[in-house]
């Protein structure tokens, strides 16, 4: 369940910083990549808290 | 300052007694906290005030890639060295060099200090409120609040903020280690979209490296003339801006209470990220931004780090206003707070803290903070910088002149003179030539080290000598 969370998080990760380098290159628009990164934003912290810093806290 | 998860106040632990080796951490440790915590909201305060100050591209890089290089070897040839090999807090190793009454007044000195840079945080995060309710918000030369609605968004951020920090720091703290990732990418992704806005702006195209040296050279950071009432900044200014801004927490060793966990004491190498991270490439973004601003208008001259971010990236720009703003805001009052209690110790940390908070949200209310924030930064630096220059002398040097280290402790002294001459006469001496003209704000710091430190043994050379003559005739 971690693990997948993780790729989860880190699919979130690049939904935020991959549609800059898109809208950059003119592969899509700013509205277009706003949102996409708004979503991957949302998703971000929706799972990276069920698995950052969990370890130590045990 | 953080613990090992960055959740915990490390003055929980090992407050007066060397850290154990069964709790020094990995280089790891440091790499994360130090990216997340120099990647905070006044990065974006302090970007624009670059373009503002009229740099040019050559002169910003450069002096960015150079002045951070040494405030990573300040952390890895000053800080480091002593944090391993004493494994105290700065408090503790103060007190027993300085005594417990000169540190009051350190305390008061760093709590200050603390609760006017939150206060600028707070600012950075009530910008953020304005794009949403569209009150009117203050310009670049601004000092006073300009609108009913800036003084209630800031009052209203720096409550919650405030209250935050007295109650439920914990928490927070990790919502802002996990926003650190987060915060990285987005502010790289400011600087990729102020690019491209810029190149749609110009009517330019970048194929290659050549075109994006000459679109930074000729239109992003052109140098010049400063905006009025800023100072101009050359690659010099840019350098020293960028060693000193951090100065209280390498050269003025604040950060003994971090590395002392260390294992070893090159993990100051570790600071890189958070100067490359947060202090490069988060400054060049942000100025990218607020470039961009100046060449679609160029009477707009606010540095309001909402309307670019969401400009640039929408609402999650904006989210990443607030949330900069907030994470940092929150350790930084906590900070202060602990600063504070230790002056008033019978007063309860939720009280000390949550009214440091409404001290720190009365100063962002004025914009004058966060418009001058590189002189303030630079002053904030200034002020704690003579107490690091103590603390290496009596480290490394005291004996080699045949003075006694830890001189408080050893002979039960509350006050330290040398230590407090030592401080007082510097700031003195380096308050006196910047007035005078002599020397820049931005650089009198580094010959004040040396002053300090040539104070520190002489007075303690005359207080160790009058003492222990003293003692030979009783």
């Amino acid at each position: 369940m971690k693990t997948a969370l993780k790729w989860i998080s880190l699919l979130a990760l690049v939904a935020v910083i991959l549609p800059p380098f898109l809208y950059f290159k003119g592969s899509v628009s700013k509205p277009m990549m706003s949102g996409i990164m708004l979503a991957g934003t949302v998703l971000w912290f929706a799972t990276a808290p069920f698995w950052m810093g969990r370890r130590q806290e045990e | 300052m953080m613990s090992e998860d960055a959740s915990q106040p490390i003055t929980s632990e090992f407050e007066r007694e060397p850290v154990s080796q069964s709790h020094l951490l990995g280089f790891r440790s440091f790499v994360g906290q130090y990216a997340g915590e120099h990647t905070a909201g006044t990065e974006l305060a302090i970007g624009p005030l670059f373009v503002a100050a009229g740099v040019s591209a050559f002169d910003l890089v450069a002096g960015l890639l150079v002045g951070n290089l040494l405030a990573v070897l300040s952390w890895t040839l000053l800080t480091t060295p002593i944090a391993t090999r004493a494994r105290l807090t700065l408090y503790y190793q103060l007190e027993k060099i300085c005594g417990d009454r000169l540190v009051l007044f350190y305390n008061l000195a760093n709590g200050v200090m603390f609760c006017f840079l939150a206060g600028a945080m707070v600012t950075v995060s009530a910008t953020a409120f304005g794009v949403l309710f569209g009150f009117r918000m203050p310009g670049l030369n601004d000092l006073l609040p300009n609108s009913v609605g800036w003084v209630v968004a800031v009052l209203s951020v720096g409550a919650i903020i405030a209250w935050v920090a007295a109650n439920g720091f914990t928490y927070l703290a990790r919502i802002a280690n996990w926003a650190a990732p987060w915060m990285v990418l987005v502010f790289i992704a400011f600087g990729v979209v102020g690019l491209k806005d810029f190149m749609l702006a110009t009517g330019s195209g970048i194929s290659g490296w050549g075109d994006l040296v000459s679109l930074s050279q000729t239109v992003i950071w052109k140098g010049g003339e400063a905006l009025p009432g800023q100072v101009k900044f050359t690659f010099w200014h840019v350098m020293f801006f960028a060693w000193f801004c951090n100065m209280a927490m390498h050269i003025g060793m604040s950060d003994l209470s971090v590395f002392r966990y260390a294992k070893k004491s090159w993990y100051g190498l570790a600071t890189a990220t958070g100067m490359y991270l947060g202090h490069f490439v988060a400054w060049i973004s942000a100025s990218i931004l607020f470039a961009l601003q100046l060449h679609l208008d160029a009477s707009n001259t606010d540095v309001l780090p909402g309307p670019m971010a969401s400009k640039a990236c929408g609402v999650v720009g904006l989210l990443c206003v607030v949330i900069a703003g907030w994470t940092t805001a929150n350790p930084t009052i906590y900070r202060a707070g602990l600063a504070f209690q230790a002056v008033l110790p019978k007063v309860s940390r939720f009280k000390v803290t949550f009214v440091t908070g409404m001290v720190a949200a009365l100063a962002g209310m004025f914009p004058a903070i966060a418009m001058k924030l590189l002189g303030f930064v630079a002053i904030y630096g200034l002020v704690l910088m003579p107490m690091g220059a103590v603390i290496f002398c009596d480290f490394w040097l005291m004996r080699r002149f045949g003075l006694v280290p830890y001189y408080a402790e050893h002979v039960g002294l509350r006050f330290n003179w040398a230590a407090a001459v030592a401080w007082i006469v510097t700031l003195g001496v380096c308050v006196s030539l910047v007035m005078r003209g002599v020397i820049g704000l931005y650089f009198v710091s580094l010959p004040g080290w040396f002053v300090a430190a040539a104070l520190y043994l002489l007075t303690s050379f005359l207080v160790q000598r009058r003492r222990v003559t003293g003692v030979q005739i009783r």
